[in-house]
């Protein structure tokens, strides 16, 4: 949140809000929770079989699949576990040093 | 009219509350001296006199949990508890205030242990007077009565949860007289509830109790302050309202032979009563001693008891509960913060832990030495020297 370095002047005013800080449903899609990784998953897609253990074994439901195939990692969700990378029967997962 | 005059235990009274607002969900355990109200109600559900979802939870904890779940739908929800189980509910009463739930709670006031005890004194209310909960000590079983159709009738209007609050076996268990509305009345009087959300909109999908940061949890803070405010002005309203339909008038502060009074005492709960028949006695004597009871605790009248306090020259505040904080009981710092040492001069008094009886000639002692009041002393009324 800090880093984003937020104008709380831009922000409405208590008078405006909604009470109890009800908000719309799903909004935690839209909110980044990935940004204190210490290292990121990285599929190599030659070795990956699509398989999709990874994405049954992913606690942020950070795999994105398209055209029901894994395509790729939502880096705003993942936090860097590596289960993944750990779980994957191929080695196709790859932690890598996020560079700050 | 036909009174419907009934001989009923605030207990009774309050759980006969509970049958005629006919709430959607009641989640509650049972607890000594709260027992009763829980008991009897469950009994109205099984007997099909309500349609309320009746919720035997496994602990308060669960039941304030399960309360501000269903209110979150829009439902509407009473519960009732007392000491250990409001302590045990601290962390959802919290989170029902937060959330801006107006879930309604009969309170039977009782201490805390340690030492385990379970008589009535103010530790567990007085425990829970910071956490956004609109608190109602009533003085008689009438008042609890009434006071379960203004305090949700309020509630619901600010989205703030409120507690009416009964003295543990002294007004819980003893039977006194009162009048029952008709149930149609008091179905007319608190009419329905106009939730602000609820989590069975399903068009409208709505995250609730989502993380709240550094960015915006002030301004939500902001705005429950606000609502308690707002409080105020609404519990005078409905109160009036009640009056003008039901003929029985409650303000935010009774007050009693105050007008000329000299000294007085401020109490809370049905100690006023007792201390009321000192009055009576001392006024014959041509004292001129007046009471002051605080009804609505929360909100905190602020404005009403300086005024209501303007005249007294020396005034005793009778604390049942101890904050143990060096500095006297929890009414007695308010009181204080509230007249900022201005007139008139205070003193405080702790009594009846633990449920000790205070007697007719203590509290005419209290209004003896307020003849030649040590400013801010605190002292024990009752206790053994």
């Amino acid at each position: 949140m800090d880093k984003k370095n937020i104008n709380l002047n831009k922000k409405p005013s208590w008078k405006a809000l909604k009470i109890g800080g009800v908000s719309e449903g799903g909004s935690a899609k839209d909110f980044a929770t990935g940004d204190w990784r210490e290292e990121r998953p990285v599929i190599d897609f030659k070795k990956c079989k699509q398989c999709f253990e990874c994405w049954g074994y992913c606690p942020e439901a950070a795999f994105i699949v398209q055209k029901q195939k894994i395509v790729g990692i939502n880096y705003l969700h993942c936090k860097g576990c590596g289960i993944c990378a750990k779980e994957c029967p191929y080695k196709a997962i790859n932690m890598v040093e996020e560079k700050k | 009219m036909n009174k419907n005059i009934k001989a009923l235990t605030a207990n009774e009274a309050q759980a006969e509350a509970m049958r005629q607002i006919e709430p959607d969900v009641v989640a509650a355990y049972p607890i000594t001296p709260a027992t009763q109200v829980v008991e009897i109600f469950s009994q109205f559900v099984a007997d099909g006199k309500v349609k309320t979802e009746f919720v035997p939870v496994e602990s308060e904890h669960s039941a304030m949990s399960a309360c501000v779940g269903a209110s979150a739908t829009g439902a509407r929800v009473l519960t009732a508890t007392s000491s250990q189980g409001l302590v045990l509910m601290q962390e959802i009463l919290n989170i029902a205030s937060g959330l801006r739930l107006p879930i309604v709670m009969a309170e039977v006031n009782r201490t805390l242990s340690a030492p385990l005890n379970i008589h009535g004194d103010h530790s567990d209310t007085m425990g829970a007077r910071d956490i956004g909960w609109i608190q109602i000590f009533a003085a008689d079983v009438q008042e609890a009565y009434d006071s379960m159709f203004i305090a949700l009738k309020a509630a619901e209007k600010v989205n703030l949860p409120a507690m009416v609050t009964t003295d543990g076996f002294i007004l819980s268990h003893c039977l006194e007289r009162l009048e029952i509305i008709p149930d149609t009345r008091v179905k007319k009087f608190i009419g329905q509830r106009k939730p602000e959300f609820s989590l069975f909109d399903f068009k409208n999908p709505k995250t609730l109790g989502s993380i709240d940061l550094q960015d915006y949890f002030f301004e939500h803070k902001r705005q429950q302050t606000e609502a308690m405010k707002n409080a105020k002005k609404e519990i005078v309203k409905t109160q009036k309202e009640f009056a003008k339909t039901f003929g029985r008038k409650y303000e935010l502060l009774e007050e009693y032979k105050l007008k000329d009074a000299q000294r007085a005492i401020v109490v809370l709960g049905s100690t006023a009563q007792t201390a009321k028949e000192v009055v009576d006695n001392l006024r014959k004597k041509g004292e001129k001693v007046g009471l002051l009871r605080i009804r609505v605790f929360r909100p905190f009248p602020e404005e009403e008891i300086r005024k209501a306090l303007e005249g007294v020259s020396s005034v005793a505040v009778l604390d049942k509960s101890d904050a143990v904080s060096g500095i006297g009981g929890p009414v007695f710092s308010e009181i204080k913060a509230a007249l900022r040492n201005e007139k008139p001069k205070l003193s405080n008094y702790i009594f009846g832990l633990g449920g000790r009886n205070i007697k007719l000639s203590e509290i005419e002692k209290v209004y003896s030495e307020l003849k030649s009041i040590k400013e801010n002393q605190v002292s024990y009324l009752g206790v053994r020297e």
